[in-house]
């Protein structure tokens, strides 16, 4: 555990000495500020037209589905580009200089090593989403949203990042490369979030199967405020498996 | 104290080491010598545990280094070719994170770090980022992190490379004095380094053992450089006509 964390704090350390960390944040939590004030914008704009006409059906036209759901989709987006490239640093930077070889005659076990990689990333991803929280967070100021809808949309955003980061890891292990790194993890995001395409077309069991692996599927059902046990296992077992195949690819170049 | 019994090492079709086997003894100082890409780092990553070997056993202390792995790593300290330096951390910092990465005492990083940056003459830089240091300065830092778990044993793969005539100086003096009280093995391809520094040498050539024997017996046979060049080069009059004394440089 003490390994654990000496990787994972160096690892932070080395992200807040540099500019990387206040560029991501900085940026995403524009990014996130400038969606949220558009849509809210836009919310104000039906909400003001809508009160003219009467007889309308309105109940779609609330805070949580006008404004927070469609916020949270927007800030994964951004989360599928920036993850890879804060996660591409952290085995290829080590292995394309010699402090792999540090790593591996110390005595630190590889799953030590992948835990405390993954701790770091977490920990950033962790920083990047609290901040982009606070916009939510003002409509129970001035608004009267749902909570339970809210936290789960947070729930999601959230374990759908953190499983990212394990994907954006295993790529960096399999490599030295950074760039190989984030394309080849921006790569297997992508595909997670459109492998249900197919299952229109499809037999009822194909469908079944890659209706469950999509990403998008379990995002969208946690964000309309439904958390299944379902949804809890798919998004731990996608950081699981990831986690697991780092830990594969990081012992099998020590035999290359 | 090391034990290294038919080693071999393949890359695919390649084979680096072939069935390579020597002993250091307990204090002694072997050097290592081999041209470029007879396998010294192969067999230095061999036995540092950094990677697995394809066939051979190597063991330390007693201990092998594939299957008491983490044994063996508390007891060596390495220096890679590069020294494995985080750049972005300044010297201090890294050297405990280098303590806590071989398992010193909770109490005890701090001053095993404040030790070999005295040890090593890093007081100076001690507070700057390693990445502003200069390459004799980094070799130094490379020296400290091998030492912080006091080893028995250090392994260095040419510490020596690319410094400049008075940084050279400076680390083979280090090293002399490190060697006096551990076993030490120093790969290198200057022949001058390892007539100072170690008792005993090991030559690598094409990834086989060309030669192991003490430096007393080869400097009264004749000349290191002579036998250096007899065996990579496999002419036994080479080094005794004129024209190679590029060579010793």
């Amino acid at each position: 555990m003490r390994n654990v964390l000496a990787i994972a704090w160096r690892d932070i350390r080395a992200v807040f000495v540099s500019p990387i960390a206040y560029v991501v944040l900085t940026g995403f939590t524009l990014l996130s500020g400038w969606f949220f004030f558009n849509m809210l914008g836009q919310f104000n704009r039906l909400a003001s037209q809508y009160a003219m006409l009467q007889g309308m059906d309105t109940t779609w036209l609330n805070l949580n589905d006008a404004v927070i759901a469609p916020l949270f989709h927007n800030l994964l987006f951004v989360l599928l580009i920036v993850i890879p490239m804060i996660t591409m640093r952290s085995f290829s930077e080590e292995k394309s200089q010699s402090t792999f070889e540090l790593l591996f005659t110390s005595p630190v076990r590889i799953g030590e090593m992948v835990l405390g990689k993954y701790l770091a990333g977490a920990f950033l991803v962790t920083l990047m989403i609290l901040l982009a929280f606070v916009f939510p967070g003002m409509l129970f100021v001035f608004g009267n949203p749902e909570p339970g809808m809210t936290v789960a949309g947070m729930l999601a955003l959230y374990l759908t990042a953190l499983s990212f980061v394990a994907v954006g890891n295993f790529t960096s292990a399999l490599t030295s490369n950074q760039i190989i790194a984030t394309i080849s993890a921006l790569v297997i995001l992508l595909l997670l979030f459109v492998i249900s395409w197919p299952a229109e077309g499809a037999g009822p069991t194909v469908a079944g199967v890659l209706g469950y692996l999509s990403v998008s599927n379990h995002f969208s059902k946690m964000v309309k405020g439904v958390i299944e046990t379902s949804d809890l296992v798919y998004f731990g077992s996608l950081s699981g498996i990831f986690l697991f195949l780092t830990h594969r690819a990081v012992e099998s170049s020590r035999w290359k | 104290m090391i034990e290294v019994k038919h080693l071999t090492k393949t890359y695919g079709s390649i084979t680096a080491v072939d069935d390579v086997s020597f002993t250091v003894a307990t204090g002694e100082a072997a050097g290592f010598l081999g041209p470029n890409g007879a396998g010294k780092t192969t067999t230095m990553r061999i036995l540092t545990g950094f990677m697995p070997a394809t066939s051979g056993t190597v063991t330390v202390d007693g201990f092998d280094v594939f299957q008491d792995s983490f044994e063996v790593r508390k007891r060596i300290g390495y220096l890679p070719e590069t020294p494995p330096l985080y750049l972005e951390m300044t010297v201090r910092s890294y050297l405990r994170h280098v303590g806590k990465l071989k398992a010193l005492p909770r109490g005890n990083v701090n001053p095993a770090a404040d030790r070999v940056i005295e040890e090593c003459g890093l007081e100076q830089v001690a507070g700057r980022l390693c990445g502003h240091l200069s390459k004799g300065y980094r070799q130094r830092v490379g020296l400290a992190q091998a030492l912080i778990h006091q080893p028995a044993v250090l392994v260095l793969d040419e510490p020596t490379v690319g410094l400049d005539p008075a940084q050279i100086i400076e680390i083979r003096s280090l090293i002399r004095g490190l060697a006096a009280e551990r076993t030490v093995i120093l790969s290198t391809h200057i022949l001058p380094e390892v007539q100072q520094i170690c008792r005993k040498v090991v030559l690598i050539n094409g990834g086989r053992i060309a030669l192991e024997a003490d430096m007393e017996d080869l400097v009264r046979k004749g000349s290191l450089e002579q036998e250096y060049l007899r065996h990579v080069t496999g002419d036994a009059n080479f080094g005794t006509s004129p024209g190679t004394e590029a060579a010793h440089a």
